[in-house]
């Protein structure tokens, strides 16, 4: 009898373990597919430099690996006054590469615009307003106010920077370089629920001023000709910055830290500029002129469609495979219960035959092993939900400092709610087989054993 | 009140040929009356009861108990009877390990198709002498106290007839008289038939009716012939 209950809390488990897995397939495949849509809105394109689209998506819209190669800043004016400008309601640069580290965790700092803030939405709601970003405390930075910065609220929980505080960006986003000027915390954000509510958004004319970011005066001039005709010399994997490092002249820098003048255009690069068009045919013929034009030094992408791409050929698949598998592990589950069930009938037959020679109709018995089997099930079940999401919450912290994906625990998804009558419902078959062996039992027999 | 007419039972055998058990003409019981049967070892005794009780099926004939016959019914009809209006002691007693006294009474109301009372059952285990072992799961109990639950757990319904197979060859002398006083004096009390199966002569020789199923049977069959 306790050996019997042993193998099926065994059973249980077993299946609780499949559910388990198949909850955190279904939930992170679920938060994830969320994030991707939702980080990417309020914009129509992203211009960067050359390189792979998905690593431009990634660095600027997700804050993910490495950004690509800058452009120049006369590249960025052509959307603000020049050739682009006809078709652009606003543009805002991004410089990407520093970072903030702190708590255990590393927060991209990242050098732009108030316009940020102001000109662009972050969302969109269900009956098509646009969520524009708000602020929970402080206001925006302002562009002549060079070292001020916002930030996001996860960041600013995490941080534990409050409006008045100051941090100093670390070169790089690897977190081991060299510590920049100090940055007043003047604003921070609402939550918005996307990438944004992880990073620290600083002006970007501190950015220029800081060690390392500014090219050098004499060589960024004379590159000025050459970028309209050819993609830049240099490969770096990183921002305006290891190049700039080398060719930078230390006295420029010191100077301008100093005196707090705005660095001349000639020495600024941006990472990428996200780009809001007026209307719908914006995004075309941007698309035409930048990614088909004679001038090759940038990409545009439209990022709703590499997120659709990522999702279909990457995240789609993946979840497939995961969710075949551990559809394999509850069948498996499923087929315990049975075995183990099957395995006490003989055991049982007595019980069943006395009951039987009390009154109890054949279909009596043969429910008391179904429901047997539809509740193991369902313990097993209700377990694994439980586990799926506790294993959930406490990898939630470091899902979100690896993938910037926030989870909770009771981070539901409506798949869940099929999971568990169908999971019944396969309870129920697989007991039929023993429920038909009490259904058959042969009263008279097993009563003499 | 119980009455067999040409009722005829036989077994298959592996073989395919059928083996003949039981061929009874008449044989009737009127309510409240007590019998004894006996009957050589592998003689149908047991069959016999199964029949009555509907947990068997016969080959011909007709069973009447209360004026229903059992044979005509549909089973689910014959469970639900069985579950009302007969009673079956065991042999082995036949308790179920997992439950209580109480909850192996209480599962004797179960199949009748009217709501358990556990007060009752209480009064019945308490009225054989085991209000102090309700909770008492069979293991704990000795050989004479199961087969006084299962007494309980027989007679809780008030049956019209109760099957007892030899009830008391697992029990010693001792208990045995005190366990067939018990059951004479319920049935008695509650006006109920029994039909109880002995080999011992002590016991029968207390009943004012004994029934050699030999007598009853038209296929006489004995352990050698077999
Ligand atoms: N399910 C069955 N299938 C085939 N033969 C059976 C079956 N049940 C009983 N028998 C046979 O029927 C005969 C009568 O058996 P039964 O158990 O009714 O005898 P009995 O009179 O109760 O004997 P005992 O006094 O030993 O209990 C036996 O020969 C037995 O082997
Ligand atoms: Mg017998």
């Amino acid at each position: 009898m306790q050996q019997r209950t042993l193998a099926s809390l065994l059973t249980g488990l077993s299946m609780a373990l499949g559910v388990a897995l198949m909850i955190l397939v279904i939930v992170i495949h679920d938060v994830t597919v969320d994030q991707l849509d939702t980080d990417a809105q309020g914009y129509h394109l992203i211009v960067g430099g050359k390189g792979g689209e998905l690593q431009l998506v990634m660095s600027t819209v997700f804050h993910l690996g490495r950004p690509l190669m800058p452009i120049p800043y006369s590249y960025y004016k052509k959307f603000v006054d020049g050739p682009f400008a006809q078709y652009v309601e606003a543009a805002i640069p991004y410089c990407l590469g520093d970072s903030y580290q702190a708590a255990g965790q590393q927060f991209r700092v990242i050098g732009t615009t108030p316009g940020l803030f102001t000109k662009i939405a972050y969302g969109s709601r269900a009956d098509g307003t646009p969520k524009h970003y708000t602020f929970q405390a402080g206001r925006n930075f302002q562009t002549d106010h060079f070292f001020e910065a916002v930030l996001g609220a996860v960041a600013a929980r995490k941080t534990g920077l409050k409006v008045g505080d100051t941090f100093r960006p670390t070169h790089g986003i690897s977190g081991r370089g060299d510590r920049h000027d100090q940055f007043t915390v003047v604003g921070i954000l609402d939550p918005t629920g996307t990438a944004n509510d992880r990073a620290l958004f600083i002006n970007i004319e501190g950015f220029y001023l800081l060690a390392g970011h500014a090219l050098s005066a004499a060589p960024a001039a004379a590159q000025a000709p050459s970028t309209e005709g050819g993609p830049p010399a240099a490969a770096t994997i990183l921002a305006p910055t290891s190049r700039a490092a080398v060719r930078k002249t230390p006295l420029d820098a010191v100077s301008q830290a100093l005196q707090h003048h705005p660095v001349p255009e000639e020495q600024r690069e941006v990472t990428s500029i996200l780009v809001l068009c007026k209307d719908a045919f914006g995004p075309m013929v941007l698309d035409q002129k930048i990614n088909k034009g004679s001038d090759r030094i940038a990409q545009a992408i439209a990022p709703a469609a590499v997120v659709t791409r990522l999702k279909e050929t990457i995240v789609g698949p993946v979840r497939m495979v995961l969710l075949i598998l551990t559809v394999l592990i509850v069948i498996v589950a499923g087929l315990s219960i049975l075995v183990s069930i099957y395995n006490s009938m003989s055991e049982r037959s007595h019980d069943i035959a006395v009951m039987r020679a009390l009154g109890a109709s054949r279909t009596a018995v043969m429910s008391i092993i179904l429901v047997e089997s539809i509740l193991l099930a369902l313990l097993g079940g209700v377990t694994g939900v439980l586990l799926g999401h506790t294993i959930l919450a406490l990898a939630a912290p470091s899902i979100e400092s690896h993938a910037g994906i926030t989870l909770h625990f009771w981070q539901f998804s409506w798949q869940e709610v099929l999971l568990i009558p169908g999971l019944m419902a396969f309870a129920a078959l697989v007991g039929f087989l023993p429920a038909l062996t009490a259904y058959r039992t042969d009263v008279a027999r097993s009563l003499g054993k | 009140m119980l009455l067999l007419e040409n009722v005829r039972k036989s077994y298959r055998e592996p073989s395919g040929a059928r083996l003949p058990i039981l061929d009874i003409e008449h044989f009737a019981l009127s309510p409240g009356e007590q019998v004894v049967l006996c009957g050589s070892s592998g003689g149908g005794k047991t069959t016999l009861l199964n029949c009555l009780a509907g947990l068997t099926t016969v080959d011909d004939g007709r069973i009447l108990i209360g004026g229903h016959d059992i044979t005509a019914m549909a089973e689910v009809a014959r469970d639900r009877y069985r579950a009302r209006s007969i009673g079956y002691v065991f042999q082995t007693f036949n308790l179920l390990p997992a439950f209580t006294a109480l909850e192996n009474v209480l599962l004797g109301m179960t199949f009748t198709g009217q709501k358990a009372d556990p007060r009752r059952a209480a009064q019945w285990l308490e009225n054989l002498g085991l209000g102090a072992r309700l909770q008492h799961k069979p293991e704990a109990l000795s050989v004479g106290e199961q087969q006084r639950v299962s007494v309980a757990r027989a007679l809780v319904n008030r049956p019209l007839l109760l099957l007892a197979d030899e009830p008391t060859a697992n029990v010693d002398t001792g208990h045995q008289q005190q366990i067939i006083d018990l059951l004479r004096e319920a049935c008695q009390h509650e006006n109920i038939a029994m039909l109880l199966v002995t080999h011992s002569p002590e016991v029968a020789s207390q009943f004012e009716r004994v029934e050699q199923l030999e007598q009853v049977n038209r296929i006489k069959k004995c352990l050698s012939g077999k």
